[in-house]
């Protein structure tokens, strides 16, 4: 389905030191700076994959999903997604994509949002009996019945999120780009929205591919991450693969009367303080019921708790790793 | 075209939601083509004549070129905006939809306050059509059309190369507007009046003055040849490096931020 082999993108950025001075220099001679935002970018995605794309900021993410999209064009390498190019045949590959990028709005800002949507039917030419039911569905799912009417700019901001959905899906694309779909939303509807994608890719078998900051999301939505770091992908594998190569350990506190209790084998001490302690534990050399059967035989225990470490710690653990 | 039409009536609708606005930015227009008018009055009490050209004569020539402008900014202003399209991420929207991209810029965005211009060069029309002694014939009337139609493609053009140049830079732009705006200024008066080398100029290198003076010797019937006529419409090929350079800008193009 996509297809993307030894994807090369370099920018050219000029580059102005501060100060009046060097701003007047600058008019007559300019030093540019090679920014290589991508740096041999390969891998597949099949039709109905769920794909998480994952990297710090400036690591290349919207330059490759812009690549996908058609907007933007490589130096070098092959992008092939549903047997086209997409900066070569631009108007028939967007025919079967779904763009959504978080910060930018694709309403029209001072019209109805039923407008809109009524707008981009004729933009893409949607026949009226698919885009009626399309909408009917889309608006019953994320529940966006009353706001129809409703001018783009009064909308909140998880409103406007669903809208957006809506406005990329009405016609019926096979892939769907979102660009940090969740972005700045609240809880609710960040669930609604995570809620809406996974219906949609077990239900119309669409092929998703996300760029996010936000672990949750990859952690609810994704069976595959790829991670990028400095325009090169690092890593492409399950959370559970993510999981195992990050150092996987567990913290246990306790909270105890008495002297501070001994560590057994495999247990680190990360913090001590009277009455507290956090410990580090490896797995594979003591599981938690027996380290807390350990800590109990010495000292009464008031209370226990056990945490294991977040997806947000792991790829925060990741990128240090990888130095990006 | 009839998703164009659409267009017309979105931009339409919500350009009435702020109405005062609408009325001032139209006065607004309206007032400050109002000045060119008055300079060219003034002139006209002092001088009964610039170069050869009587008052009625050169407010001709200042209402087709304030039409074709008009006209061109009306239609066109998507282009007249680019710059602020390709800062917003605007095109990359435009880019990811199913449709041809001049279209998509031009029903981007239509300012209906430059109505205030139009008919502004209406009412000149409407003074010096008449007031300017010509013997009016079928010819003579073909004449101004395709000096008011084929001056705003040439204005649009401006535009268009305008929009291009902001491919490859954002700063440094506004010396674009001493043709546009410039061109608009100085078209008040037939080119011929500033002399050999700006006529030149204006003939070879940028065709204002193939749609203002030359045809406006075959109007004033100075000229009888029938090529003055026709001049203007040997300024359409200029659309064809605008287009081009437009293109070349486009394939560079390199997006913003994310």
């Amino acid at each position: 389905m996509i297809h993307l082999e030894g994807i090369n993108k370099t920018f050219r950025v000029a580059r102005r030191k501060s100060g009046f001075g060097r701003a007047l220099q600058a008019l007559f001679s300019r030093e540019y700076e090679l920014i290589h935002a991508l740096q041999d970018v390969s891998f597949s995605i099949s039709q109905g994959e769920m794909v998480g794309y994952i990297g710090p900021n400036g690591a290349g993410k919207s330059t490759t999903i812009k690549i996908m999209c058609g907007i933007l064009r490589p130096d070098s390498g092959v992008c092939n997604i549903d047997g086209r190019t997409p900066w070569q045949d631009r108007i028939d590959h967007v025919r079967n994509i779904g763009v959504v990028f978080g910060q930018r709005s694709q309403l029209w800002w001072d019209v109805p949002v039923g407008d809109s949507f009524d707008l981009i039917r004729d933009i893409y030419k949607i026949d009226a009996r698919r885009y009626k039911r399309n909408l009917e569905e889309l608006v019953a799912l994320l529940d966006l019945e009353e706001i129809l009417k409703t001018p783009t700019r009064t909308l909140s901001l998880g409103q406007r999120m669903r809208c957006e959905l809506v406005a990329s899906l009405l016609h019926s694309p096979k892939i769907l780009f979102l660009d940090e779909p969740t972005i700045g939303l609240d809880a609710v509807s960040k669930i609604a929205v995570r809620q809406f994608i996974k219906d949609l890719n077990s239900r119309r078998g669409t092929t998703v591919i996300l760029t996010t900051h936000d672990m949750q999301d990859i952690e609810a939505l994704t069976e595959r991450i790829l991670l990028i770091g400095k325009g090169r992908i690092l890593m492409d594998g399950s959370l559970e693969e993510l999981k195992k190569r990050s150092s996987w350990r567990k913290t246990i506190t306790f909270e105890y009367l008495g002297p501070q209790p001994a560590l057994d084998a495999g247990m680190t001490l990360r913090e001590a303080r009277p009455g507290r302690i956090v410990v580090y534990l490896e797995p594979e050399v003591c599981s938690a019921a027996e380290a807390i059967a350990h800590i109990s035989r010495q000292v009464e225990v008031k209370d226990v708790s056990v945490a294991g470490i977040s997806a947000e710690e792991m790829v925060a653990g990741l990128y240090r790793e990888y130095d990006i | 075209m009839r998703l164009y039409l659409k267009f017309v009536a979105m931009h339409l609708q919500s350009q009435m939601q702020y109405k005062i606005s609408f009325f001032l930015l139209a006065l607004g227009q309206f007032l400050v083509s109002f000045t060119a008018l008055l300079g060219v009055s003034f002139m006209f009490t002092r001088f009964n004549a610039v170069d050869g050209f009587r008052f009625p004569e050169v407010l001709l020539c200042l209402a087709t070129v304030l039409m074709a402008f008009s006209l061109a900014e009306l239609f066109g202003r998507g282009f007249d905006h680019f710059p602020r399209i390709i800062r917003s991420g605007e095109l990359d929207r435009m880019l990811v939809r199913p449709r041809p991209l001049v279209p998509q810029v031009l029903a981007s965005l239509i300012e209906f306050s430059r109505l205030g211009r139009l008919v502004q060069a209406i009412l000149v029309f409407c003074y010096a059509i008449p007031a300017s002694g010509i013997h009016w014939t079928w010819d003579k009337a073909l004449t101004l059309c395709l000096m008011v139609l084929c001056g705003s493609i040439v204005f649009f053009s401006l535009f268009v190369i305008y929009a291009a140049f902001s491919f490859f830079t954002i700063e440094g732009l506004e010396f674009m507007n001493v043709f546009t705006d410039g061109g608009r200024e100085f078209g008040r008066y037939p080119y011929s009046i500033y002399g050999r080398e700006v006529l030149r100029f204006f003939t070879y290198v940028i065709p204002l003055a193939l749609f203002q003076y030359y045809p406006l010797l075959y109007l004033l019937g100075r000229r009888t040849s029938i090529l003055y006529m026709l001049m203007p419409l040997l300024a359409l090929p200029f659309a064809i490096p605008a287009y081009a350079f437009w293109r070349y800008g486009l394939s560079k193009y390199n997006s913003t931020g994310s």
